[in-house]
């Protein structure tokens, strides 16, 4: 696929000069950015990205704490899923996008060389925003994940543990043999909860995990989002203001303005984010007066 | 709501006026359709019973199992049975391979640019080649230059290589009926775009290829210009061997039989002409519901 990658090391002049010549270069990072307590899962800097010729993301840096919730909010276009998708690699799969600056991984540059995607993705899991389980079973699609990987245990009790902790094992043990699809829209996205946890990831990377649920299934899901914190490090993206609230720790706001696209506006522990917003447009968005 | 004018007291909702108009064009639409539809069928039903009533008098066992012969009442399609059989397996193996690779790459590994395109947009167009080309193609290809002679062989990847181009196309359609979701789920698991490929997305277009590769086959199976350019109207009086060296046998098939028949100045010839159209049709109409039958069993599972 044709990605570009430049890597903003300061070593590399090339990048430097290139960076220069971007608007973005101009532009000074709000300082309601705060720097998490404790060991990053992700540490972001100087992110920018470009869909073809079109900018999506501008000079991106946070750190995402690890084992904890961290949702990405802001309205429609303000870039909040490109940035979630550059934390696993997911974008390289659009053909044209240009990514520049740094993502780090623990201690890994996810875009650095030789590091390979499949192995970034094995990581870091993804639950997309439309439950997509595979056509076939619900045991097929826990075991999918682990049959790619060369997992070599029990696979029974690798799908019934991973069934257990996305909490849809109760529902389903009668028959893991039905297919996925036969599922309801609330236990197709604990079944994709499930498949990604199946690979024993780092990270879960949620993309508007419940936005084509209803609330109970919604709410089931933000549930297990709380008790998977524990033992991962979860990203969600997400539309909804009250869900950032009730999940997450900490709260990305981002907005694309009529200058600058996808960038991040404040960046703080949830509950400071709703209380005590540091931006006038935060405070804006939060309180429902725009997006 | 005083500017809603009082609905008046004789109403009849009947069609009037313009709505009548275009409920009589509505009405005439659907018989004109139907004709349309008739045309077709009303030709084939005709073509079909009279090829019936010259054929079926000699359709018997001893037909189906005698070699061909000058004398017409014991002239028979064995040879060009085996023939067809043979040779449209050997197509079926060439091409379908090649067809459904050349797709996957296509559609899943290659970058999609200018190229990409005109290389898609002249796969269609070779679809559209006269079969004749193909043949043209096989015998200074297949035939000459590989010194493979006008043999099964040869005759396979001449069809091989003119259902390709169709085979392709349908491969690549069913493969984009494959929705982007499913590549997503599989490719964040880590599963690399080979396995992505190899579980999901060939699993998920195997309807559609399958369907495709039927009705290319039906169409390998009436050829008969391409076959007739390579050499193929032969008199044969013995079953391809079941080896290696029988490939390099030379063939008949039933199109040619039919219309080797059809050039005879013997009328009786024109009994068997028309005996081996009802097994081709009967054989292609087969085939054609056996793509309808494997399309909706796939789609079920």
């Amino acid at each position: 696929m044709s990605i570009r990658v430049r890597s903003t090391n300061p070593t590399d002049d090339e990048a430097r000069e290139a960076l220069q010549g971007r608007p973005a270069e101009e532009h000074v990072p709000s300082h309601n950015i705060t720097k998490p307590e404790g060991e990053p899962a992700f540490s972001i800097s100087d992110l920018n990205f470009w869909y073809g010729t079109k900018q999506a993301l501008t000079n991106v840096g946070l750190d995402i704490p690890r084992k904890k919730v961290t949702a990405l909010i802001g309205p429609s276009g303000c870039g909040k899923s490109t940035l979630l998708r550059c934390l696993n690699r997911m974008n390289d799969l659009i053909p044209g996008v240009t990514i520049e600056g740094n993502v780090r991984y623990r201690s890994a540059d996810i875009y650095g060389p030789g590091v390979d995607p499949v192995e970034v993705r094995r990581r870091i899991g993804m639950v997309f925003q439309k439950p997509n389980p595979f056509p076939k079973s619900i045991y097929e699609n826990v075991a999918f994940g682990a049959r790619v990987n060369g997992f070599r245990g029990n696979l029974d009790d690798l799908v019934e543990g991973s069934l257990q902790r996305a909490a849809l094992w109760d529902e389903v043990k009668g028959d893991l043999k039905q297919s996925g699809l036969a599922l309801s829209g609330g236990q197709q996205q604990r079944l994709c909860i499930a498949r990604a946890l199946a690979n024993n990831p780092d990270v879960i990377l949620m993309d508007e995990p419940c936005s084509a649920l209803d609330p109970i299934a919604t709410l089931k899901i933000e549930d297990l989002i709380r008790e998977l914190s524990t033992d991962y490090t979860i990203v969600v993206v997400t539309h909804n203001m009250q869900q950032a609230a009730r999940v997450s720790d900490y709260t990305a706001f981002m907005l694309t303005d009529e200058e600058i696209t996808g960038q991040l506006i404040e960046y703080a522990p949830t509950e400071m984010m709703f209380t005590q917003p540091g931006d006038q447009r935060t405070e804006d968005y939060i309180s429902g007066r725009f997006g | 709501m005083s500017f809603v004018e009082a609905t008046p007291d004789a109403i009849t909702l009947r069609a009037e006026g313009r709505v009548a108009r275009r409920q009589a064009w509505s009405r005439a639409s659907r018989w004109i359709l139907l004709g349309a539809t008739g045309v077709g069928l009303v030709v084939l039903v005709i073509l079909g019973i009279d090829n019936a009533i010259v054929g079926i008098p000699s359709l018997d066992w001893d037909f189906l199992s005698s070699y061909p012969s000058r004398k017409a009442e014991i002239a028979g399609i064995r040879s060009s049975i085996f023939g067809s059989v043979w040779v449209l397996v050997f197509t079926v193996a060439f091409a379908i391979p090649v067809a459904v690779g050349s797709a996957i790459w296509m559609e899943e590994f290659a970058p999609q640019n200018a190229i990409l395109t005109t290389v898609r947009l002249n796969i269609a167009n070779l679809a559209g080649v006269p079969s004749i080309i193909y043949g043209i193609l096989g015998l200074a290809v297949f035939v000459r230059l590989m010194e493979l002679g006008p043999s099964i062989l040869a005759g396979a990847l001449t069809l091989a290589l003119m259902i390709l181009p169709m085979t392709v196309i349908t491969s690549v359609e069913a493969i984009n009926q494959v929705p982007p979701s499913i590549r997503e789920g599989s490719l964040a698991l880590g599963a690399t775009r080979w396995q992505t490929v190899w579980y999901h997305v060939l699993p998920g277009a195997m309807p559609g290829i399958m369907t495709g590769t039927i009705l290319a086959v039906a169409r390998a199976a009436g050829e008969t210009a391409a076959l007739i350019m390579i050499g193929a109207f032969t008199f044969i009086a013995f079953d391809p061997a079941l080896s290696f060296s029988g490939l390099l046998d030379s063939f008949t098939t039933l199109p040619i039989q039919v219309y080797n028949w059809t050039l005879r100045p013997q009328t009786e010839f024109r009994a068997n002409a028309a005996a081996g159209i009802i097994v081709l049709m009967i054989a292609v109409i087969g085939l054609n519901a056996l793509a309808l039958v494997v399309r909706d069993r796939l789609r079920q599972s």
